[in-house]
């Protein structure tokens, strides 16, 4: 007996751009990179794809990645396979562009669907385009399934789950069973470096690509249920005290009679 | 009839200030505020919610919502908003996290708007207008909804002061009954496996000294830690000197750590990325040690010393230790 698992993935703007480094097109209100950076997977999605790496490790599974979106970078999506995983599928459609959470949740839940049942979802705890952590918790409602957030550890034995979620002081040990859909965050560690052989195999394998008509989803049926009215970069016309000394030493210690000065200590 | 729901929490009996922030945030809607409040013992906070001017108090009394898990509290809720259907429902970012929320408006089959700090209301369409930090902070959005069915909003804690108890306490109660079936049951929390918290907590503290990558290792956070102990203050750090192990995670402050608001916020060797900022811009006074001028978290300081905190930190700690 083999697990199905299945991994959901974006591909986002690289959390690191500084402000400089993007526009906002204010026609479509999303924001442009105007550096030459690439995207990037979702970090807590490399994450991810690392603890169904780990559960892989130790059971016999297949792992099938998922991602919905238009104009995906191949080595971006591909990473996944280069780490280890298995498939790789796009639900990929000019209507699939802008989708807000519900959307793009009906969306995962049709692709999903028509894969099969999966035995585990993976999702990263929150996409770092929008922060939203919504569409996992949309797919699970959809798909029926218990869905267990921001995990930093996810065992299996084939029929249950044992998984640490994090807490603000600690973490939580809960036990449920499958089939179940987890979130997963950084605290997991760091993921796996894809290897040359696992590059290579990548490079070759050709993603299976599922269109809104594949999948039956009628694209009125996406329509937004939160739209975007103004996106803009916060304008910071703070200016900072700088305090120096003769030396950095000295810079510390007038650093503290100036906080003194101000009551601050 | 309730146009604005809140859904309330309680801890020990009493309303939770995030509770109290929603209250006050309601007030920038149209409508009549209504409490949600699920528990057992909930005469104090019922009380609390009405001196705060809420119109109506809905109670769920059920021993199984004390200390309820997320899945048992949403099918409370979910079932209250199906009877009341609100047109507005607040929840806030607090201990469930970001969970909550998602989870009560999709049962509802709802649009969300995600950890928003202001809301407000568009007078022509009569729909809630959002504003929230996106990209990690580096950019702002303003939302609305669109269709009809309930706007759910999502409020980052701390964007509202709380309301405060000086209504009469002329709120109706109206107990609720809600079935809870066997919801949660599929979920079984084992142990709970905390750190031992030493001295204060960090989002009580009055002043919190934080590290981050620049300070190359854990040795460093001990001079960090005598620092805030002699300052009845508490320890923080970035992400990176979390995930490189140097300290443990729940030290860490951000958009997807601890959420802070001291009085001084002391960053050592931290450059005050945006996701990091996202925990602690309402400090009210950021100081910042970091040998890189161009680091952001001089954007964001009121005082700064650019240099190497090797040098820095142990004559500040000197002074300190000279000044109290
Ligand atoms: C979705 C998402 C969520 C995130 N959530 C969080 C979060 O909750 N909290 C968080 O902190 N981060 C978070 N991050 C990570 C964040 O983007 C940054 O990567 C992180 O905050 C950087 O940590 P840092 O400032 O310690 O390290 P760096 O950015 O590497 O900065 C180190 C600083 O130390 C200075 N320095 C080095 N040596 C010295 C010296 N000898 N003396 C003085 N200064 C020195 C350098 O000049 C530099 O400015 C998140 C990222 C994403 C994508
Ligand atoms: N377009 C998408 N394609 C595949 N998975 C997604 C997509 N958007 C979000 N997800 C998954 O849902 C998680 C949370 O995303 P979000 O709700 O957008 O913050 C991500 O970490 C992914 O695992």
């Amino acid at each position: 007996m083999s697990l199905d698992i299945i991994v959901c993935v974006k591909q986002v703007m690289d959390p690191e751009t500084p402000p400089s480094g993007f526009k906002i097109d204010q026609e479509t209100k999303q924001v442009v990179q105007t550096t030459g950076s690439s995207p990037v997977l979702n970090g807590f999605d490399e994450n991810a794809v690392e603890a169904a790496l780990r559960i892989k490790d130790i059971t016999p599974a297949t792992i099938t990645i998922v991602s919905v979106g238009k104009d995906f970078v191949m080595d971006v999506v591909k990473k996944p396979l280069a780490m280890g995983a298995d498939n790789l599928v796009l639900l990929s459609d000019t209507h699939f562009e802008t989708l807000d959470s519900f959307a793009t949740a009906t969306v995962l839940a049709a692709g999903i669907r028509k894969l099969g049942e999966p035995d585990l979802i993976l999702c990263g705890r929150q996409a770092s385009d929008w922060d939203n952590a919504q569409v996992p918790l949309g797919l699970a409602e959809f798909l029926g399934l218990t869905c267990v957030t921001v995990a930093q550890k996810v065992d299996t034995d084939g029929t249950s789950l044992t998984i640490e979620q994090v807490s603000s002081d600690g973490y939580q040990e809960i036990m449920t069973t499958l089939p179940a859909l987890v979130t997963v965050s950084n605290e997991i560690g760091v993921p796996r470096y894809p290897t040359l052989r696992g590059i290579m195999a990548a490079g070759r394998k050709e993603p299976v690509i599922y269109s809104a008509a594949d999948l039956n989803i009628d694209p009125e049926s996406l329509s937004p249920k939160v739209v975007v009215t103004d996106l803009y970069v916060p304008e910071s016309n703070h200016e900072v005290e700088i305090i120096s000394g003769e030396d950095d030493a000295d810079a510390g210690r007038k650093l503290a009679l100036r906080m003194r000065e101000e009551g601050l200590i | 009839m309730t146009d604005i729901l809140v859904v309330g929490d309680t801890t020990n009996g009493k309303l939770g200030s995030a509770t109290a922030e929603l209250i006050r945030a309601a007030g920038n809607l149209v409508g009549d505020v209504g409490v949600g409040l699920a528990g057992s013992r909930l005469q104090e906070a019922v009380r609390e919610a009405s001196s705060m001017g809420a119109q109506t108090i809905y109670t769920m009394e059920s021993h199984k919502l004390d200390d309820p898990s997320v899945y048992t509290k949403v099918t409370a809720f979910s079932q209250l908003c199906q009877q009341l259907e609100p047109r507005v429902i607040l929840v806030s970012k607090n201990s469930h996290g970001l969970d909550f929320g998602p989870r009560l408006a999709f049962s509802l089959g709802a649009g969300l708007a995600q950890d928003c700090i202001r809301i407000g209301e568009d007078d022509d369409t009569g729909r809630v207008v959002a504003t929230r930090p996106v990209y990690g902070g580096s950019a702002m959005a303003t939302v609305t909804f669109s269709g009809d069915g309930p706007q759910v909003v999502v409020l980052r804690e701390k964007s509202y002061e709380p309301a405060s108890q000086d209504s009469l306490e002329s709120g109706n109660l109206v107990q609720v009954e809600v079935n809870l079936g066997s919801s949660g049951d599929q979920v079984k929390s084992v142990r709970q496996v905390g750190s031992v918290a030493k001295g204060v907590r960090l989002e009580d503290a009055e002043f919190v000294v934080a590290g981050g990558r620049g300070l190359g290792g854990a040795e460093p956070f001990a001079t960090l830690e005598e620092l805030a102990n002699l300052l009845g203050g508490a320890v923080g750090a970035s992400r990176a000197a979390c995930d490189a192990g140097w300290v443990n995670h729940n030290y860490q402050v951000g958009l997807t750590g601890r959420t802070i608001s001291p009085n001084v916020y002391l960053t050592v060797g931290i450059s005050g990325a945006s996701q990091h900022m996202a925990g602690c811009s309402g400090s009210r006074n950021i100081i910042a040690i970091n040998k890189d001028r161009e680091a952001n978290i001089f954007k964001e300081a009121r005082f700064g010393v650019v240099g190497d905190w090797n040098a820095i930190l142990p004559s500040f700690l000197e002074t300190v230790r000279e000044l109290v």
